[in-house]
C-alpha cells in the first residue's frame, strides 16, 4: 500500500508540473495584458509608462522564460509575491483559503446529509411516490442556475422577510456568522443536493440487483442489515470517487456563489488572479486546486480499500 | 387677579405640556447615524497612492489622504494640503527659462494620523519614489518632469519643472508619503518597495493617512473599515466609522442596499446607469438617486486606414444619419447629454460654436450619395464596384448598454442604407489587442475616461498612432494624422494664457468635429443611490472622487 501511495504522489508531482505549464501558457497567450487596461482607465498614464511597467512586472518577456523561472523559484519553496496584492502569495490566499474551505465544506457536508439518505430512500422503492418526488427536486436541483438561486434567496429571505443578511460573512466573528453562512451554503447544497441523491440512487439500485443481495437476503438478513451492511456498502464506492473528486473544489472556491454572497473566497481571487496577470497567486491557487483534487483521488483508493476488501492487493 | 377653577388649572398645564413636549420633539435634532456603509463593485488589491492605478483604491484612499490640489465638483483646481493655489498672477509661479518655478506652502495644521505634520520632506521623498525606474509607481511623468525641489522649510518648497504648460499648479498624483513610515522601507531597495510599502505591509499604519479618516481594518476581498483622524484639524466628519463593503455582483448590490446591509452606493464604482434608472423607478421613493454627466466620452473610433472611412463624407454622414437625442433620452432617460466633441459641456475650454451633426436623413443620404454609395439590392448602399456598404463595430461585451447601443446603431444606420455588424470581445482583449494593435476593421466603440482640461495628445495627435515601429504605443486608434491638429495640441499644452488657451481648445474641438476621426455618441453619467438621509455629497464627475469632501457629508 505504501508504495502504491508513493507512486501515486510520484504521478500526482509530474501532473502538477505539467499542469503548471499549461496554466502558465494559456495565461500567457491571453492577448492584452492589465498595464493595457490600467492605460485605457488613466488618463495619467501614457506609453512610456506601459513600457516601464511591463518591463519591471516581466510581462514584456516570453512566458516561456518566465515559467522556467517561475519554476525554479517554487523548486526553493517560494511562491513569490502577488503582483496584484504586493504581498505573499501565501499571505493573499490564507484568508481567502479559509473561507472557502468554510463554505465548501459546509455546503457538501450539508448537502450529503440531506442527498444520501434521500437517494437511499428512493432506491428502495423505484418508481413509488417518494421515488419520483425525489427525482424531481434532483432534476429542480441540477437545473436551477447558482446565481439565479442565489438572488432569489436573497430576494426573500434578507431583501422580503429580512430574516437572513444578503451576504457580508468578513464583517462579523464568531458565531455571527453563522446567520451570514446560511444563504451562501444553502444555495450551494441545493445545487449539489440533486447530483449526490442521484447518484447514491442510481447506485444503489445497481447493487440491488447483484447475487450477494438475493444471498443475504436468503440468509435471513433483516431488509435494513441488507441495505446498510451489503448494499450501501458497496454503492458508496461510486458515490466516494464522486465526492473524492469535489475536494479540489472545497480549495478552488465557487465563483458564482462568493460573488453574489460577497464572500471573498478562492474563486474571487483566483478569477481576479488571472484576469489581472497575476501569475503567482493564479498558478498558486490553481494548482492547490488541482494538487488536492489529486490527493482526493489518492484518498479515495484508500477508501475503496476499507469499503472493499476484494481491491486489497495481496 | 385671574383665578382659575381646578379642572381649568389642570387643563391648561396639560395644553402647555404637550405644547413643551411638540416643540422638544420638532427641535429634537435627527438621530445620531455612527456608522455609515456604502457598497462599491471593486475591491482596492493594494493601497499605495503611487503604485498601479486603479479607481477603487482611489475612491477607499480619498477618505484617507488629502493631495496637495484636485479638481472640486465646479471642475476648478483648488488646494486640499495647500494654502494658496500658486499661480503665475499671484507671484507664487515662475517662469524660468523654458521650464517653471511653483512654490507651495502645505497647511500647518496637516497631520499624518499618527501626529506628525505633513511636511515639504513627505512631498520630497514622494517625488524620489515617483522618479525611481523601479519603484513600480503607475504614473511617472509628472514625477519625470520635476527637476529638482528646492525646500524652504518645512512646509514651503519650490518645485522645477521642466517645461511650461497650462496645468503647472495641478499637483494630484504627486501627493506627499509619509517619510517617516516609508523611507526605511523604499531606501535600502527601491526595487523591491512595491512588495515592502507599510500601504500593505501595515495598511492600518495611522501614520499613513492625513485625511479626515484612517484605515483601521482591511479584511481581504470583503472590506474596509475607516475611523476617524484623531489629528485631523478641518471640519469633524459626521460620522465615527465609514465601512466600505464590496460586493462584485451589481444584482446584489442593490438587493444589500434593501435589506439595510449597505446604506448607499458609490456612483464611483457602483452600478451603471441603466440599473441605477431602473432602480429609481423601482425604490425612489426610499433613495435620493443622483445622477451627474462624467469626463467618460463614449464613442467610435474609426478605422481612417479602412478606404470606406478614410472619406470624411462618409463619417460625416454615419454621424448625420444617427438620433443620438433619442438614443440617450430612450435608453439613459436624457441623463447621458450627446457629445459634439470629446470635451464635455462642464469643462470651462468646451466650445459650442463648432459643427454639429443634428439628425438628418436627408443630409447623410445626399453625403453619402456624393460619396458614390448609392441605393442597392436589399436597401444596402452599394459603390461602382457592387461592394456594399457594410461595417464591422467591435465592442466590449457584458456591457449591457454598450449592447443596446449597438442594436440602435444597427437599426439606424439601416435606415440609411448601411449594413453594420456588431461583435463584442472581453474588454481585456478588445483594449489588450483589438484597439491597442488598431486590428478593429471598421469600427470600435468604448469610452475615454480623462480629466477635466485633459490635452488629447495621446488620442489625437498622429506621433502617437500605434505601430509595431513605435513598439504599439499610443492611443491614437483611429490612425488620425492632420497636421493642423498636431500644431495645436503642441500649442495649447504650452499656453499658459486662458483666454488664448479656450481660443486654441475651440479650434481644436471644431477641427475634431470637421475630421470626425472618431464619432462622438455621449458622455456617460455615475449613478449614485443614497440614503435621503445623507445631505451634503456632491458628484464631482471626474477623477477626483467625491470621498475627498467626506467631511461635507451629514445625516440629517
Amino acid at each position: 500500500m505504501g508504495v502504491t501511495i508513493l507512486s501515486r504522489l510520484l504521478q500526482s508531482l509530474a501532473v502538477l508540473v505539467a499542469m503548471s505549464f499549461v496554466v502558465y501558457g494559456l495565461m500567457g497567450l491571453m492577448p492584452g495584458d492589465p498595464i493595457d487596461l490600467m492605460i485605457a482607465g488613466n488618463p495619467h498614464l501614457n506609453a512610456a509608462d506601459a513600457v516601464r511597467l511591463k518591463a519591471l512586472y516581466g510581462l514584456d518577456r516570453p512566458w516561456t522564460e518566465r515559467w522556467l523561472r517561475w519554476l525554479a523559484q517554487v523548486g526553493q519553496g517560494e511562491l513569490g509575491y502577488s503582483r496584484l496584492h504586493a504581498r505573499p502569495v501565501m499571505a493573499a490566499m490564507i484568508p481567502a483559503l479559509v473561507n472557502t474551505a468554510i463554505l465548501m465544506a459546509s455546503s457538501l457536508l450539508l448537502a450529503l446529509v440531506v442527498a444520501l439518505p434521500l437517494g437511499i430512500l428512493a432506491s428502495l422503492r423505484p418508481g413509488s411516490v417518494l421515488d419520483r418526488l425525489v427525482n424531481l427536486v434532483s432534476v429542480a436541483s441540477v437545473s436551477l442556475p447558482v446565481f439565479w438561486l442565489g438572488l432569489m434567496l436573497i430576494v426573500v429571505f434578507a431583501v422580503e422577510l429580512a430574516w437572513l443578511p444578503a451576504g457580508g460573512m468578513a464583517e462579523v466573528t464568531g458565531g455571527g456568522r453563522l446567520a451570514h453562512m446560511i444563504l451562501p451554503v444553502a444555495t450551494l447544497a441545493l445545487s449539489g443536493i440533486g447530483q449526490y441523491a442521484r447518484h447514491m440512487r442510481a447506485a444503489m439500485i445497481a447493487e440491488a440487483g447483484h447475487d450477494y443481495i438475493r444471498t443475504a437476503r436468503a440468509k435471513g438478513c433483516s431488509p435494513a442489515r441488507v441495505v446498510i451492511r451489503h448494499q450501501l456498502r458497496n454503492a458508496l464506492i461510486p458515490v466516494t470517487t464522486i465526492v473524492a473528486l469535489e475536494v479540489g473544489g472545497l480549495f478552488s472556491g465557487a465563483l458564482i456563489t462568493e460573488t453574489v454572497f460577497a464572500w471573498p473566497g478562492m474563486g474571487r481571487l483566483i478569477y481576479e488572479a488571472v484576469m489581472g496577470n497575476d501569475f503567482n497567486l493564479a498558478l498558486s491557487g490553481l494548482l492547490l486546486a488541482t494538487a488536492m483534487t489529486l490527493v482526493g483521488s489518492i484518498l479515495a483508493d484508500i477508501a475503496y480499500v476499507r469499503l472493499d476488501p476484494r481491491v486489497r492487493t495481496p | 387677579m385671574l383665578s382659575f377653577s381646578r379642572p381649568a388649572a389642570r387643563s391648561i398645564l396639560m395644553r402647555r405640556l404637550l405644547a413643551a413636549l411638540i416643540l422638544m420633539l420638532l427641535s429634537w435634532p435627527a438621530a445620531a447615524k455612527d456608522e455609515l456603509v456604502i457598497g462599491i463593485s471593486q475591491f482596492p488589491a493594494n493601497f499605495n497612492p503611487l503604485i498601479e492605478s486603479m479607481l477603487a483604491k482611489s475612491y477607499v484612499l480619498a477618505f484617507a489622504q488629502r493631495p496637495i490640489t484636485v479638481y472640486d465638483a465646479k471642475w476648478q483646481l483648488v488646494c486640499l494640503l495647500c494654502e494658496t493655489l500658486p499661480t503665475l498672477e499671484n507671484g507664487l509661479a515662475k517662469r524660468e527659462g523654458k521650464g517653471m518655478a511653483v512654490t507651495y506652502t502645505l497647511r500647518a495644521d496637516a497631520r499624518w494620523a499618527d501626529g506628525k505634520p505633513v511636511g515639504s520632506a513627505d512631498v520630497v521623498f514622494a517625488w524620489q519614489v515617483g522618479r525611481h525606474p523601479q519603484s513600480g509607481v503607475a504614473s511617472a511623468e509628472a514625477f519625470r518632469r520635476i527637476t529638482w525641489i528646492d525646500v524652504k522649510d518645512a512646509r514651503t518648497f519650490t518645485v522645477h519643472v521642466d517645461r511650461q504648460t497650462f496645468d503647472y499648479n495641478a499637483f494630484g498624483d504627486l501627493g506627499p508619503l509619509p517619510a517617516h513610515v516609508e523611507r526605511a522601507r523604499f531606501e535600502p531597495a527601491p526595487g523591491e518597495y512595491r512588495n515592502r510599502t507599510a500601504y500593505d505591509q501595515d495598511t492600518t499604519n495611522p501614520g499613513l493617512y492625513n485625511g479626515p479618516y484612517r484605515i483601521a481594518q482591511v479584511v481581504q476581498g470583503s472590506h474596509v473599515v475607516l475611523e476617524r483622524n484623531a489629528y485631523w484639524a478641518g471640519a469633524k466628519p459626521a460620522f465615527a466609522r465609514i465601512v466600505i463593503k464590496v460586493i462584485e455582483n451589481t444584482a446584489s448590490l442593490e438587493a444589500n442596499l434593501l435589506s439595510g446591509g449597505i446604506d448607499m452606493i458609490a456612483g464611483e464604482l457602483g452600478l451603471p446607469l441603466e440599473p441605477t434608472l431602473a432602480f429609481e423607478k423601482r425604490h425612489g421613493g426610499r433613495f435620493s438617486v443622483i445622477t451627474r454627466p462624467s469626463l467618460a466620452y463614449e464613442h467610435i473610433d474609426l478605422n481612417l486606414g479602412s478606404p470606406v472611412l478614410a472619406d470624411v463624407r462618409v463619417r460625416r454622414a454615419l454621424l448625420l444619419a444617427l438620433d443620438r437625442d433619442a438614443m440617450t433620452r430612450q435608453l439613459f432617460d436624457g441623463r447621458e447629454p450627446v457629445a459634439n466633441s470629446m470635451v464635455p459641456q462642464l469643462d470651462w475650454v468646451h466650445a459650442d460654436d463648432i459643427p454639429k451633426y443634428a439628425f438628418d436623413t436627408a443630409k447623410a443620404a445626399a453625403l453619402l450619395d456624393e460619396a458614390g454609395w448609392k441605393p442597392g439590392p436589399g436597401g444596402i448602399r452599394v459603390n461602382a464596384r457592387g461592394e456594399r456598404l457594410a461595417l464591422d463595430l467591435v465592442t466590449t461585451a457584458g456591457n449591457r448598454s454598450r449592447e443596446l447601443v449597438a442594436q440602435v446603431l444597427q437599426a439606424q444606420w439601416r435606415k440609411a442604407g448601411v449594413e453594420l455588424k456588431v461583435k463584442t470581445e472581453p474588454p481585456r482583449v478588445l483594449f489588450g489587442e483589438t484597439v491597442t494593435r488598431r486590428k478593429f476593421a471598421h469600427m470600435a466603440m468604448f469610452a475615454w475616461y480623462s480629466a477635466p482640461e485633459n490635452v488629447p495628445r495621446s488620442t489625437l495627435h498622429s506621433a502617437m498612432i500605434p505601430a509595431a515601429a513605435n513598439n504599439w504605443s499610443g492611443e491614437n486608434y483611429s490612425g488620425y494624422a492632420n497636421p493642423a491638429m498636431d500644431a495645436l495640441i503642441d500649442a495649447v499644452e504650452t499656453e499658459l494664457d486662458r483666454p488664448r488657451r479656450k481660443a486654441l481648445w475651440r479650434e481644436i474641438q471644431a477641427l475634431y468635429a470637421a475630421d470626425l476621426p472618431a464619432l462622438p455618441l455621449y458622455f456617460k453619467a455615475d449613478g449614485f443611490i443614497l440614503p435621503r438621509e445623507l445631505k451634503g455629497l456632491e458628484p464631482t464627475g471626474h477623477q477626483d472622487p467625491t470621498p475627498y469632501w467626506v467631511e461635507n457629508w451629514r445625516w440629517e
